[in-house]
């Protein structure tokens, strides 16, 4: 049977929040009977959008990632509730609030943080999927709805055609160490969970101070090259989606056939800009 | 008897059937029926025909002949009356008759509207609107600041707020094609995300729901001024409040005489052509006649003051057109310097995220862009590219180095600039050191900007070898850079290089796809500034056009007295100031230097103040919170949607209703005049029609209703009214626009929005400029500028003197060509708050950035306990409170002790603001981060004198004018210091 999946670009979000404040305007002041009792006003973050900076001024780049329940197949808050929380057909977890009731621990099963405690109604609440609208035909969930980027996508498919999309379109779940099979699909993950090695290639030209646009330059981990890029018209470079805590990186510049210019890279605990490489000045008749 | 009295006498006697039928039909009439017990006459003017309408207890009956009466309507004779009591009858014959006392009324105010209201009525009885969505829900529509909305309403109260998702009948989008692609919008409008906090905002527990007067406020003893924002308040109900502000608006109109009452409003409203600031509000305070708040224009700035000068443009406060960019840089383009340009957190302004959805194609295309912004913004961040960091009010030194390169290194387009520029040759030699033997290299800049040599270099050589567009502010004309000391030169720098490049040629041209969508530009609906019903022929845009097609009263101010707007405080607490107008119409309007008070006038005594924004939004606004408590106002009144900002300073405080809870008519970010056809920023043009979707809640009431209900206690109830509803107003409104060609009344009210079908390719506008560039007359279609303002053939060449893009200002030479502030030609001027301040710099050795907000409109969205406080890049909860964000570079804070998340005071000798710390490397050190428009003003010690930790940026921001001869505020020149705060400090202070 179809599932129901989340499929999250995180380059395309650029956290304008519609989907959290959707989320509010659908659930706060609003219960779904069968579905969910009503969201606080303020605090919960059913779909919660984390932000991730790396490298330093001033090459960086900012990622933001919208984290709703990750509906799990293997949920370990499934399997904590006693019959408090229960899947459907379509793979959606709900929580049911007549038995959930005074639930704490509920809160505490999720390793992903999904679950938001309501002081009020002594509830664990979560995201639905929005199951209520999509029980009466609506399209999507009101944060799929909203978002303006299409960085959310919502699909109804068969588990093995969400296998397919996942290897096509490289997709990840988040965290897949904790083993409990996330029907949320990230696309571009590395922009939180990898590094990055980046700096500037500049001469000394002339008398003047000249970025070096062009320039091949060659990565190398353990003396072995492993990835080659150019320098775009700033000079800038950027090797991408290396894994953290790694090490043995050394940066090579060529200037024709020899390196110009070489920089051994720190240990990757996070994502590093180098600052700017100064390849020998080169005089050239004007 | 002649045949038109017989005529009259027979539709007279009709008329009472008419009455009763409809209360038979119509169980809404037949309470309004209730609500009045009295008697009408409507009758010839020499008592020749006549009948008399008792109302009483809910039953009408009528009697002919002439007879004494509570109301009495004459006309001047038969044929007057019929042309005028026809159901189709002509607005402009009813005004006209009106106007030359053809037709004359008599009697209570009260009464001759509750008639005049009825009569019509029956015109609009038993209209169906919005749609049912079953399980007894029912889908409204109206719009907002951030987009137009389906409203989804259940017994009484709003379910959900969703964007507008078309329907199979809606119109089909337009499509461009591009590099093999083809790019089109899709079948429905976006939403900002202030716009999704609107149910959060209806029902805020700030909403005024009573009126109130502040507890030892008594108009008729003590006022105790000194006690406003500290004294708390009353309910009192509307009978005592209107007499009560009624009374006050007579009392100082006979104490003190003209000018004695000043309104103000914020630079927004809940959004509709009727209710928005240029409308209702004007329309009520030119009727009682009151001193003017001249705005600054806030957002233009460094344009208006600076940019208009070399290319005209005055009719859009000095930023440009746009028509056809979109299909241009798409097609054309090979490069975006995005130059203090942050679309993605302003949405160009009212433009949602439609532009998002285009600039999302740049990511397709693989077009490479340059951000330059001391804040890595979230366009930057979003879209990727070489950013760059000038340090604030630095950018003019940038702009003369990319020109300095561009001359040495023949980068520029010399055909263009010999034939279509006037005086390069002046600024070239200043740009190469002839003048004062600097030459302004790449080297020279970095002293002043901080951003390396060899990176102005590559930019210079990437942009002068690539078409490119320049992206200056989220729309073109806007900017944080334009906010500062130097805002006018960043501005004028902005035309300078683009005159340098061949601005109108493909693929060159000013935007960055905010504005310039393929929609039809040509179709009548006007945008807010067109002044809705507010007559107003002055001050806003309604003599072009509207002012024809919705004839109306117009409305004259008899006070010709005008506060600037960032001179409130010396107005009120010095008694004098002066100021330089904001004023489209021609490049020279803001010479006029005006003087408050002004010869003959009143100071102001009364102040009624709509809305409470000022302490967010204006600078060094301690000053306003001080003002406040002077005795020199006598009153002061707050019309205000929310207790919130300077509404706690009011005496009386009076409830305004959301646009949620009434009626409104308008379209999707049309605000038309000083951003002429704003609706290009949108995929679709988007008439809506903004349903009364709930009640007013509590005893709040529409802006309307609070203003007529005033109008009818000082007898001008019918001018302001002129007996129309606001539902009449919106029916006459939508007569107005070219709607009526397309769909029916009685359809758009129901389905409450229209889709209007975009042109087809051989209609599109054409590129702006390119005409200009190309040496033809202008064939884009907006108006200005106005004929007189041409000096060659009209339409040919620019509003310049050379009708040329002017690098040597002839304007600036006429009025004072030896300004050091504003030269003829734009030069290098230190910001006067910045590193050349040096004994403030070493003291406040960090520059705060302020610009526009990203998740509230203005500060409507902000505070009021909605969602929006739950946006981590907004507020931050801190020990039970939401602090407002200041980015910090985490080197800057380290240094200070500061951790991620922990409490700052941010402060100078202006005030200080505890904000909750954002660590970042999206500043450089040396810079602070923090958007302005905080709703909330929360002094933890005596108001006006102790740290607010409401977030009201702009009590640290500077009063001085970005240039002795303006108007404007420099807001993002601020020098300030950080430090750790603990909540014990409180105490202390």
């Amino acid at each position: 049977m179809k599932q129901c999946y989340l499929i999250i670009d995180i380059a395309r979000c650029e956290d304008c929040n519609n989907c959290s404040l959707a989320c509010k305007d659908e659930h706060v002041g609003n219960q779904w009977k069968g579905y969910t009792a009503a969201q606080p006003l303020h605090g919960h973050r059913w779909i919660n959008v984390a932000r991730h900076e790396r490298g330093q001024f001033p090459i960086i780049d900012v990622a933001y990632r919208p984290t709703p329940c990750m509906q799990c197949q293997d949920a370990p808050c499934e399997a904590n509730s006693r019959g408090a929380i229960t899947r459907r057909s379509d793979g959606v977890l709900l929580i049911d609030p007549g038995k959930a009731r005074g639930r704490r621990d509920l809160v505490e099963s999720c390793p992903y943080h999904a679950i938001f405690w309501n002081e009020e109604s002594q509830l664990p609440q979560k995201c639905t999927l929005c199951a209520h609208l999509l029980d009466n035909g609506w399209a999507a969930p009101r944060c799929v709805q909203a978002c303006p980027t299409g960085a959310l996508q919502f699909q109804r498919l068969e588990p093995a055609e969400m296998s397919a999309l996942a290897s096509a379109r490289k997709l990840r779940p988040l965290h897949p160490e904790l083993a409990t099979n996330p029907r949320v699909f990230y696309a571009n993950l590395h922009r939180f969970d990898r590094c990055f090695i980046a700096a500037t290639v500049a001469a000394r030209r002339n008398g003047r101070d000249e970025c070096v646009a062009g320039a091949r330059v060659v990565l190398l981990r353990d003396g072995s090259p492993c990835a080659e890029t150019t320098t775009d018209p700033f000079g800038d470079f950027k090797f991408d989606a290396l894994e953290p805590n790694t090490a043995g990186y050394e940066i090579h510049v060529y200037s024709g056939d020899q390196p110009a210019v070489t920089s051994p890279v720190p240990q990757l605990e996070k994502s590093i800009s180098l600052g700017t490489l100064w390849i020998a000045a080169v005089e050239t008749v004007s | 008897m002649s045949m038109a009295k017989i005529q009259l006498a027979t539709v007279l006697a009709t008329l009472e059937k008419l009455l009763r039928l409809a209360a038979w039909r119509y169980p809404e009439f037949k309470a309004r029926l209730q609500q009045k017990d009295f008697s009408a006459e409507i009758k010839l003017r020499d008592d020749s025909c006549g009948r008399c309408f008792q109302f009483k207890q809910g039953k009408v009956t009528s009697k002919s002949g002439v007879h004494p009466a509570d109301v009495t309507m004459a006309f001047q004779n038969a044929e007057v009356a019929l042309r005028l009591l026809k159901p189709d009858r002509s607005q402009l014959e009813f005004l006209h008759a009106a106007k030359n006392f053809q037709m004359e009324v008599q009697g209570p105010d009260e009464l001759t509207i509750w008639l005049a209201e009825t009569l019509n009525m029956l015109l609009t009885l038993g209209s169906q609107y919005g749609v049912d969505a079953g399980q007894g829900v029912k889908r409204y529509t109206t719009n907002t600041n951030g987009g137009p909305v389906f409203v989804y309403v259940k017994d009484g109260k709003i379910l959900r707020i969703t964007p507008i998702e078309f329907d199979a009948e809606d119109a089909e989008p337009w499509s461009i094609r591009a590099h093999g692609k083809t790019f089109t919008p899709p079948r429905k409008t976006t939403i900002s995300s202030h716009t999704l906090a609107w149910k959060s905002m209806v029902y805020s527990p700030d909403r005024l729901l009573y009126p109130m007067k502040r507890v030892d406020f008594d108009p008729n003893g003590e006022r105790n001024p000194q006690n406003r924002g500290i004294s708390g308040y009353e309910r009192i109900t509307w009978e005592e409040a209107l007499d009560l502000v009624a009374g006050e608006i007579q009392r100082v109109k006979r104490d003190h005489g003209p000018g004695a009452i000043m309104n103000g409003s914020g630079s927004h409203h809940t959004w509709g052509a009727l209710g928005y600031w240029l409308s209702a509000r004007i329309r009520f305070f030119n009727t009682i006649g009151s001193t003017v708040i001249a705005h600054n224009p806030d957002s233009w700035e460094g344009w208006y003051w600076g940019a208009a000068h070399h290319w005209g443009q005055s009719a859009r406060n000095g930023g440009g057109e746009t028509y056809g960019t979109v299909e241009d840089l798409l097609k054309n383009a090979e490069m975006i310097v995005f130059w203090s340009s942050d679309p993605e957190s302003t949405s160009g302004v009212y433009g949602a995220h439609e532009g998002t959805i285009r600039r999302q194609w740049l990511k397709d295309l693989g077009i490479p862009l340059v951000h330059i912004d001391p804040y890595y913004n979230h366009t930057a961040a979003w879209l990727g590219g070489k950013w760059m960091a000038p340090r604030p009010g630095t950018d003019s030194a940038m702009v003369l180095a990319i020109a300095h390169e561009w001359i040495t290194e023949k980068l520029y387009d010399e055909e263009y600039v010999s034939l279509r520029t006037h005086g390069f040759e002046k600024w070239r030699d200043y740009i190469l050191g002839k003048e004062d033997g600097i030459a302004k290299t790449p080297e020279w800049q970095e002293a002043e900007t901080g951003v390396p040599a060899k990176d102005v270099r590559a930019l210079a050589r990437e942009w002068g070898g690539k078409k490119t567009y320049l992206a200056a502010g989220g729309i073109n004309g806007f900017g944080a850079a334009c906010r500062t000391a130097t805002g006018t030169d960043w501005a004028r720098g902005m035309v300078c290089l683009m005159a340098m490049q061949g601005l109108g040629k493909p693929g060159v041209n000013i935007g960055c796809l905010q504005q310039g969508t393929p929609v039809d530009t040509r179709f009548y609906f006007p945008g807010y500034s067109e002044g809705g019903f507010s007559g107003d022929l002055a001050g806003t845009a309604l003599a072009m056009n509207l002012f024809q097609k919705m004839p109306q009263l117009p409305t004259m101010n008899t006070v010709q007295q005008v506060v600037p707007r960032l001179k409130i405080p010396e107005a009120i607490v010095d008694g004098e100031c002066e100021g330089y107008p904001t004023d489209p119409r021609t490049i020279e309007g803001q010479f006029f230097k005006f003087r408050y008070p002004s010869p003959g006038h009143s100071r102001v005594k009364l102040y009624y103040k709509y809305g409470g924004s000022h302490f967010g939004t204006m600078t060094n606004t301690n000053r306003f919170v001080n003002m406040y408590q002077t005795d020199k106002l006598e009153c002061v009144v707050n019309q205000s949607i929310w207790f919130e900002g300077e509404a706690k300073f009011a005496d009386v405080i009076l409830p305004a209703c959301t646009n949620f809870e009434r009626w409104d008519i308008s379209e999707f970010a049309n605000c038309g005049g000083y951003i002429h056809h704003a609706f290009t920023q949108c995929n679709h043009r988007v008439a809506v029609m903004q349903h009364k979707c709930i009640e007013p809640l509590g005893e709040s009431r529409s802006d309307f209703q609070i203003f007529l209900e005033l109008a009818k206690r000082l007898g001008v109830g019918a001018n302001f009214s002129e007996g129309s509803t606001e539902l009449d107003w919106c029916k006459r409104y939508f007569e107005a626009t070219d709607l009526v060609h397309q769909v029916s009344w009685k359809k758009f009210l129901k389905k409450g929005y229209f889709v209007l079908p975009a042109p087809s390719e051989a209609l599109r506008d054409p590129v702006s400029f390119r005409w200009f560039a190309e040496g033809r007359a202008k064939d884009t279609p907006e108006l200005p500028p106005l004929p007189g303002d041409y000096s060659g053939q009209f339409r040919m060449g620019l509003q310049t003197q050379t009708g040329k893009l002017e690098f040597e200002s002839s304007s600036l030479k006429r009025f004072d060509p030896d300004d050091p502030e504003r030269q003829p030609i734009l030069k290098y001027v230190p910001a006067w708050e910045g590193t050349h301040a040096r004994e403030l710099f070493a003291k406040f050795p960090l520059y705060l950035v302020s610009p526009h907000p990203r998740f509230t409109f203005h500060t409507q969205s902000d505070g009021k306990d909605s969602t929006i406080n739950d946006v981590k890049d907004h507020r931050v909860l801190v020990d039970g409170h939401y602090y407002w964000v200041v980015r910090i570079n985490s080197r800057d804070a380290a240094e200070r002790g500061i951790a991620e998340g922990s409490l700052v005071k941010v402060f100078n000798d202006r005030g200080a603001v505890i904000c909750a710390a954002q660590l970042t490397e999206r500043v450089p050190p040396g810079i602070v981060h923090s958007y302005e428009s905080s709703a909330v003003y929360d002094p933890v010690g005596e108001p006006g004198k102790s740290p607010d930790r409401g977030g009201c940026i702009n009590l640290l921001t500077p009063s001085r004018m970005m240039i002795g001869k303006s108007h404007g505020m420099a807001a993002c020149s601020c020098l300030v210091q950080a430090e750790a705060w603990q909540p014990a400090m409180e105490v202390a202070q």
